[in-house]
């Protein structure tokens, strides 16, 4: 009864045999040991398991492996890039928009996703976008000033020579 | 320029969190990342019914599933006397059920399987046959005459009432309450909540079947404690016990306790050989583990003119099927009687009974120190009422009875010594940021155009950092704190310590500590926590604990090998010890700036060209036990408009003064605050584990159970004075907690000050929009 999926996840295709029941966090967590996409509550309420599918935020803890079958995943391990730390993951850093970091995975791929679709968005855009992710540690404003720096960083011009 | 200290990362110091750098890549290490070879996965069959007599339980088709390794029923455990465990409140809890299920999603039978998804499949195959029992679910009604008894396994317990406990002068408060020309009385109900880290709990038990060392990778708050009292209640060695703390993704109380799962994991691994995870889910995690709060409270003040003259509290604990306070042993619900709060209190009296209910166990204190949350609402809800029924502005009524600064340290009715502070000052400062006097000015208008503004104020005093050790003990073991630094030959620096971050930052703050007592770079200092391996031995972290214990520890082991390194630098510049002068970072000649040695250069030379006769090295450990807690502080200020259509209210200002002495690490301190600001708004607004009259569980996922999202999250204005604590090496305070413990009273004094010109004085929390609605009807506000 198992089926033959090929994922594309941060950019590297997988194909594996997975059971139709198979969780993609699952799969993302347990058979391609990416931990960092994380399990908070279950029901598609908390947003720790986010990671975007084609670009958008989905929320992988009620969402099937096989559903991803040609699809692709971004996952937290695809925000950096050759070692360089992506400006949302340097605005949490700089804006102290974590602690636990149990939300922030997923709290930025979200992030990423409001910020390709609106490069200049308001706190009310901001934390309405975020509104599917519960963080218990922060009080959001932080997570809020950490994607607004992020913003910021991503619309200014790219320096000289690169 | 940047000073010495900017350049070191020490205290004072908003240095960016060295801890960051693994979480934003994903690459953090939390339980259920870890895995080990040959694995086995655990899953944990939860009762439906709330109080039911267990007739048997049939485990057989679940056995027969392939991929199911064992099925562990509460008679397995009884054969090896584990059926039942002690709490941290000298009660007893069962492991797994045997007689009787006395909550729903109490802890059945368990099984272990070579995946998680086999586990859960083959939990449904586990046939369980109840008997229904009455059940009851309110303390009020578990302690009347013929009430299902819950507790019928302890000899002797014929009733639900578990203790009747006592604090402060009955006969002094009494007479203040005679002579009182006013008594104000205010009940309300503490709701039950749970603190909801978003990780839920879990472990690793890894039993080596080959040396017998008992491994336990365990979502802990307090390792060292779980690893002794692990070898008292199993007679394991203790020497064969090593529990290590990954990173946890939160805990705020719901990770203090030791939880059935770990202890089933455990037997499994160690009668299968090999490693077995239990991860619960969210519904375990809500249903079965530390709730916290569920007090019935009935306040009364005493007043002669607009002075306190007495405070009379009774409390009624409803503590579920099992008494499993997380709480020094010495007091029944924790530090409660810190109720007298910020204010000069001549007389005080406190009496409370506990209860059980078919209920979930817990009575953790949620992002709070043991209770301190329910006195502080109480009070700070009181005095409020006072003013009220005095026609006193309530911040001026909390001025008049204010303990002074010239008071401290100031000795209240309880016999708690506070430590320092300045209530006036913290007060002055909110009420000056919100613009009190225009929001008075702008609620009259709103009233006379039929909106309802209200101003709510909390001016909060915790008291944190359990020990000293004379008071303090978790089942016997004294609440002291540890810190070890050993300062290697290039300079660079490990320190360990008791206690275990989850989130609040240690890596980064500790380091702090040692930068500014040593003159190391925060950055060449490596915090390590967690391994009862490889740390000395702490209670952990909780209570605001930390900075109080383990940080005062690690401030004196720098000290320590400070002085230390000053015998080596007299050695190095061939002078004697007292011609040395330090400043941050090295030693130098009196008199001879240019001649000095760095505390690198002595670092090397303590393993390299150390003087003869002084031991080499340059290590040593603290086991601080702290002369008396600190009493963090501060006054929350909250503006709210409250919709008489719907019931709905909406935070409009958020202002927040804390004292918490001095602060280690602002960014990380603001951090703190407004994390807390948050749950106490959740608190206040939504978050609530209730029960129907069958004990099902109203709250067993995160879409019934609702917490606050960034949507309705208000803004918070933060703002701080500076009383250091005068007994702390660092002058610091504990902070993790005080907005959670502070804030819910300033939200809820806001909505019924927004009410209160019409009569009413009290709604229960959470302040739901079918409660707001229910209180404007009863006073005919309600559009």
């Amino acid at each position: 009864m198992e089926h033959r999926i090929t994922v594309t996840v941060n950019g590297v295709p997988y194909t594996a045999e997975v059971e139709p029941r198979l969780l993609l966090v699952h799969f993302l967590r347990e058979t391609l040991n990416l931990t960092g996409t994380h399990i908070g509550c279950d029901t598609t309420s908390c947003g720790a398991c986010a990671v975007l599918l084609d670009g958008l935020p989905i929320k992988s803890c009620t969402f099937l492996a096989v559903q991803a079958d040609g699809h692709s995943v971004t996952t937290v391990e695809g925000l950096a890039r050759d070692g360089h730390l992506h400006p949302i993951q340097q605005g949490f850093k700089e804006e102290h928009g974590l602690q636990c970091g149990f939300c922030t995975p997923g709290m930025m791929l979200v992030a990423k996703a409001l910020l390709e679709e609106n490069p200049d968005p308001t706190e009310e855009q901001i934390r309405w976008a975020i509104s599917g992710n519960l963080c218990r540690c922060t009080g959001y404003q932080n997570i809020v000033k950490a994607i607004q720096w992020a913003a910021r960083r991503l619309r200014e011009p790219a320096p000289a020579g690169r | 320029m940047a000073t010495k200290l900017e350049e070191l990362g020490g205290v004072g110091v908003r240095l960016h969190r060295r801890e960051d750098d693994r979480f934003v890549r994903g690459k953090g290490q939390y339980l259920d990342d870890i895995k080990l070879p040959g694995m086995l996965h655990m899953e944990i069959l939860r009762s439906p019914y709330a109080h039911a007599r267990i007739r048997s339980v049939d485990t057989s088709r679940a056995k027969a599933l392939p991929g199911v390794v064992a099925v562990l029923t509460g008679q397995d455990l009884a054969a090896h006397n584990l059926a039942w465990m002690p709490t941290l409140s000298g009660d007893t809890q069962a492991v797994l059920a045997t007689d009787k299920v006395r909550f729903q999603g109490q802890e059945v039978a368990a099984v272990v399987a070579e995946s998680p998804y086999v586990a859960k499949d083959a939990v449904q195959l586990i046939e369980v046959d109840y008997e229904p029992l009455p059940v009851v679910v309110d303390p009020r009604k578990a302690l009347e005459p013929g009430a299902p008894l819950v507790r019928d396994d302890k000899p002797g317990q014929t009733t639900n009432h578990i203790y009747h406990w006592e604090a402060g002068d009955r006969e002094a408060t009494e007479r203040a309450f005679r002579e009182a020309d006013r008594v104000v009385t205010l009940e309300t109900h503490y709701p039950r909540c749970h603190p909801a880290p978003l990780e839920c709990c879990g472990c690793i038990a890894d039993v080596n079947p080959a040396t017998g060392k008992a491994t336990v990778y365990m979502t802990t708050q307090a390792p060292h404690a779980v690893r002794t009292v692990f070898a008292l209640v199993t007679g394991y060695p203790e020497h064969q016990i090593r529990i290590v703390s990954p990173d946890i993704g939160g805990g705020f109380g719901n990770k203090v306790p030791v939880y059935p799962g770990y202890v089933v994991a455990t037997a499994a691994s160690l009668l299968l050989g090999r490693p077995v995870k239990w991860v619960e889910d969210r519904t375990g995690n809500l249903t079965s583990t530390g709730y916290a709060r569920d007090f019935h409270m009935k306040g009364e003040l005493a007043l002669k003119g607009d002075r306190i003259v007495g405070l009379r509290v009774r409390v009624l604990g409803d503590h579920g099927a099992f008494y499993a306070d997380a709480q020094p042993t010495k007091f029944k619900i924790g530090l409660f009687h810190i109720v007298s709060g910020s204010y000069d209190i001549p007389a005080a009296f406190c009496e409370a009974d506990g209860a059980y209910t078919n209920k979930a166990p817990g009575g953790v204190a949620y992002r709070c120190s043991f209770r301190v949350t329910e006195a502080s609402f109480l009070i700070e809800r009181l005095v409020q009422t006072a003013a009220y029924e005095l026609g006193v502005d309530p911040a001026e009524f909390r001025r008049r009875n204010f303990i002074r600064r010239d008071q401290f340290p100031y000795r209240s009715a309880f016999g708690w010594v506070y430590d320092s502070g300045d209530y006036h000052r913290a007060l002055d400062l909110a009420l000056e940021k919100l613009g009190y006097a225009r929001w008075r000015r702008e609620q009259e208008e709103a009233r006379r155009q039929g909106r309802l503004l209200g101003i709510g104020i909390a001016s909060f005093t915790e008291i944190v950092g359990a020990g000293p050790s004379h008071t303090f003990d978790i089942l016997g073991l004294k609440m002291f704190d540890s810190a070890e630094l050993r300062v290697h030959p290039t300079g660079k620096a490990v320190l360990k310590l008791g206690t275990r971050t989850q989130g609040q930052g240690h890596e980064t703050t500790y380091a702090q500590i040692v930068a500014t007592e040593l003159g190391i770079p925060a950055r060449d200092v490596e915090v390590q926590e967690g391994d009862t391996d490889h740390t000395p031995y702490g209670l952990g972290t909780y209570a605001s604990r930390s900075t109080p214990t383990s940080g005062a520890a690690a401030a004196v082991v720098a000290r320590r090998l400070r002085e230390k390194a000053r015998k080596i630098a007299a050695h190095l510049l061939e002078v004697s010890e007292d011609d040395l002068e330090w400043e941050t970072g090295r030693f130098y000649v009196r008199g001879s700036p240019d001649r000095f040695k760095t505390i690198q250069d002595v670092a090397l030379a303590a393993y390299t060209n150390f003087p003869q006769g002084l031991e080499p090295g340059l290590e040593d450990v603290c086991y601080y036990d702290p002369p008396n807690l600190t009493f963090p502080f501060g006054t929350y200020a909250v503006v709210v408009e409250v919709d008489r259509g719907t019931g709905q209210w909406r935070p409009l200002q958020v202002v927040a003064v804390d004292d918490c002495g001095v602060r280690i690490n602002p960014m990380i301190v603001e951090g703190q605050i407004m994390g807390g600001l948050c749950e106490g708004y959740g608190i206040a607004a939504m978050q609530l584990i209730t029960f129907d009259e069958q004990g099902n569980c109203i709250g067993s996922n995160f879409l019934d159970y609702l917490l606050p999202t960034a949507w309705e999250t208000p803004r918070f204005e933060l703002y701080e004075t500076v009383t250091p604590s005068p007994h702390h090496p660092l002058g610091a305070k504990g902070v993790g907690e005080s907005a959670t413990v502070g804030s819910p009273a300033a939200y809820v004094n806001a909505v019924i000050d927004a009410l209160a010109h019409a009569g009413v004085r009290n709604i229960d929390m959470p302040l739901t929009p079918d409660r707001v609605r229910a209180a404007l009807e009863s006073v005919g506000l309600a559009e």
